[in-house]
């Protein structure tokens, strides 16, 4: 199963790699993961999607919160939560099949941030499944480059 | 007034009140060196190799139970602690080891001797830190000292670049720490502990496994009251050695792989496990479906990770070991004058009369079994004991009565050879009056031997037995049972020029090299060399009256095998009890 896990954690060198390690250990392959600082410019934010085992996971999870330099570890794979993944793609276009490709790109509520004579590089927020969606249908056009961020995500209500 | 980075750090350890540590220089701590060189109140030991003295460290961690502290230099001084910290790491040792690093403006340029010791030891430490501003070097002491000791205990180490040594700052050293992600919990839940009370209550043939944890916390006093007060036998895993006197009528000794008969029976027949301070190691459980089949498990342990890690628990309790002990003990029914456990009490002791552990020693040869069984009796079950690694440790947990915790020093989850030696170094220093053995074997003291320098100069009068079988015994040990006899690489007597497939012990065997005995009178040692069981006592009577450190090379019965044995992932009641079963 796949699971998203939301740590806390000082902003001071060296976290990263405590937490990487206890996946890597397990043989973990983390699928994305994204660091930012929160309100408070001490204490940063880790998400990390990995796909494993649950009764692993739980254990990792388990060791996380022993870190000294991690404050809080919470799987929120079950919890509603509103996720968000950014890509920009570099597509072929032409001028023949430009404004195709600008109606898919508004379907996705994408935008098109730089337009050449060759290509068009597009930005686009969501999902997983959304970005994985417009990825499918620009590809018959040539993708030429992709650069995608991990996801970040938050969970829903008051808590 | 301001004071260096160097004088911060023994100021602080004196803070620390540690009054010895162990260590050995190189260019990236010389400022240190130059502070201790004045010091009056702390002993530096000088081992002869960082492996040494991070053991030795260890060593008089798990003695005294106090933080053992070493200090090494940066790049290969630091390396050379990795097995150290890892031993220490595996056992839930408190260790504060110092390293020190190239300035700060050279740190990732490949300087000279430099590594990346933080690195390099994360996962081995409980916790570690570079020190990047000296403002803050007496914070990160305090903080060291407190995260190894504390909760779980472990090794922490100190990566402090030499600029730092060497820069000012006001000394003031925190009487708090401030840890916000560091909050171990140690008072274990109410509704949890009574529900254990009531699962001791119900059950008919109920058995703890007491394991390290029961030492760390200091709880053996309250072991022994709740085995008392509900009449429950005892068994212990390798770490918890001592922590329940086996001379005890409900001790059952060690459980698992090289465990006694009785531990395993019982554990394979109880209706109740409780498992104290104990992780549940592969060693001990042997397959896991098999293990405690029909029992229900209460599960004590202070660190929330271990809990249902190996095996599913039933009655979790999150805490230290000695506080969640004291609630439960006044809780729990007081059973001495009911005959509740009378019938497994009975089925205990018939197993345990049957144990081969319990058979008389063959006459007129040397073995490992009388080696220690005379060692225990002419100290009363009360020297300091370390042990190196393969059949000298197993035969160490099985033939020497340990009556009291910290007596035991063993590596039990990394399985480091070479340990004991450092270690017992560590054990004298911090227990001057006391008798203290390392049990070894051939093998495994010949990778730390050069220790031998340090014993003498820092006048630790250590007793080495050598378990000498002229083998990787342990390993040579599986070669038998289970790989036909083909002893690859596990003879140490074996030269170049002997046949490639011998596999027989014999009159025309080349010597044995070194020579222990020569090698202890070389460093100045006693070097005693015993090959008959009524050499023994004697023997030992020298060692034990001999102020110098001395080497006993007990040459034993060269193709010995510890038994019972169960072979590895195999159910625990299915034991190979000797050799020809
Ligand atoms: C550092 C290290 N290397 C290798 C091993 C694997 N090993 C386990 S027991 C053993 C043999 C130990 O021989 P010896 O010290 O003579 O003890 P004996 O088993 O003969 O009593 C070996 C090689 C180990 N535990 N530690
Ligand atoms: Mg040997």
């Amino acid at each position: 199963m796949r699971h998203t896990v939301s740590i806390l954690v000082a902003n001071r060198s060296g976290v990263l790699v405590r937490v990487a390690s206890l996946f890597s250990r397990r043989g973990y392959n983390i699928e994305s993961l994204s660091v930012g600082t929160t309100d408070d410019p001490d204490v940063s934010r880790i998400t990390v999607v990995v796909e494993g085992d649950e009764g692993i996971v739980e254990q990792v999870t388990k060791q996380l919160n022993k870190l000294v330099d991690i404050y809080k570890v919470s799987n929120i794979s079950d919890d509603p939560s509103i996720d968000r993944n950014l890509a920009l793609i570099k597509v072929k276009a032409s001028l023949n099949n430009r404004s195709e490709i600008m109606q898919i790109v508004d379907v996705f509520r994408g935008k098109v941030v730089d337009v050449a004579s060759e290509s068009l590089v597009i930005e686009i927020t969501g999902d997983e499944e959304k970005i994985s969606a417009i990825e499918e249908l620009l590809r018959p056009f040539g993708i030429l480059e992709m650069v995608r961020t991990g996801k970040i995500a938050m969970v829903r209500g008051d808590k | 007034m301001k004071i260096t980075g160097a004088e911060i750090f023994v100021k602080s350890l004196l803070e620390e009140d540690v009054d010895k540590i162990f260590g050995y220089p190189g260019g990236a701590v010389i400022p240190i060196y130059d502070v201790l060189y004045d010091e009056q109140n702390i002993e530096h030991i000088l081992t002869r190799h960082e492996q040494g003295a991070v053991h030795a460290a260890d060593g008089y961690a798990r003695s005294t139970g106090k933080p053992g502290v070493c200090i090494a230099t940066s790049g290969p001084g630091a390396t050379n602690l990795v097995t150290g910290l890892a031993t220490a790491y595996m056992d839930s040792i408190p260790i504060v080891a110092i390293t020190g690093q190239v300035p700060t403006n050279m740190l990732g340029t490949d300087a000279f001797q430099e590594a990346d010791t933080t690195g390099i030891t994360l996962p081995i430490t409980k916790h570690n830190y570079l020190v990047q501003d000296v403002e803050d070097l007496a914070r990160i002491i305090k903080e060291a000292f407190h995260i190894a000791t504390t909760g779980r205990p472990g090794p922490v180490l100190i990566d402090l670049p030499k600029d730092i040594q060497i820069e000012e700052a006001e000394f003031d050293y925190p009487d708090k720490v401030d840890l916000p992600g560091y909050k171990p919990h140690y008072s274990g839940h109410y509704k949890q502990i009574e529900l254990a009370t009531q699962k001791i209550e119900e059950a008919e043939k109920p058995v703890i496994y007491a394991g390290g944890g029961v030492i760390a916390s200091g709880a053996a006093e309250e072991l022994r009251e709740l085995a008392y007060k509900a009449q429950i036998p005892v068994t212990t895993s390798l770490m918890g050695l001592g922590s329940f006197p086996e001379s005890d009528e409900l001790s059952l000794g060690m459980p698992g792989m090289h465990g006694t008969e009785y531990a395993n029976y019982a554990l394979s027949e109880a209706d109740l496990l409780i498992a104290i301070g104990t992780r549940f190691d592969d060693r001990v459980t042997g397959k896991l479906d098999t293990f405690v089949p029909e029992a229900e498990i209460v599960h004590i342990d202070i660190d929330p990770a271990e809990v249902s890690k190996r095996v599913v628990v039933d009655v979790p309790i999150v805490g230290d070991v000695k506080q969640v002990l004291s609630k439960l003990n006044p809780m729990v029914e007081d059973m001495v004058d009911q005959k509740r456990h009378d019938d497994w009490m009975d089925k205990i002791r018939t197993w345990k009369q049957e144990s081969v552990l319990n058979q008389d020693f063959p006459e007129g040869i040397l073995t490992p079994g009388e080696v220690i069984s005379q060692i225990c009796e002419l100290t009363n079950g009360e020297a300091l004991i370390t042990t190196e690694v393969g059949q000298n440790q197993m035969w160490a947990a099985q033939y020497y009565q340990y009556s009291k915790p910290r007596s035991f020093m063993s590596s039990g989850g990394l399985g480091t050879m070479g340990y004991g030696f450092p270690a017992a170094l560590g054990v004298q220093a911090g227990n001057l009056e006391e008798t203290v053995f390392c049990i070894a074997g051939d093998g495994s003291f010949q990778m730390n031997l050069q220790e031998l320098a340090t014993a003498v100069s820092c006048e630790l009068p250590v007793n080495i037995a050598i378990l000498n079988n002229h083998y990787l015994g342990m390993v040579r040990q599986w070669q038998g049972l289970f790989y036909e006899k083909r002893y690859s690489a596990t003879c140490l007597r074996k030269r170049k020029s002997c046949p490639d497939d011998c596999c027989e012990p014999g009159e025309d065997c080349p010597e044995m090299t070194p020579d222990f005995v020569k090698l202890a009178e070389s460093f100045g040692a006693l070097g005693i060399r015993v090959t008959k069981p009524e050499e023994i006592k004697p023997a030992l009577e020298k060692a034990i009256a001999s102020p110098k450190p001395v080497v006993l090379d007990f040459i034993i019965v060269e193709e010995e095998n510890v038994f019972p044995m169960v072979p590895a992932g195999g159910a625990i009641d299915n034991m190979i009890l000797g050799e020809d079963n």
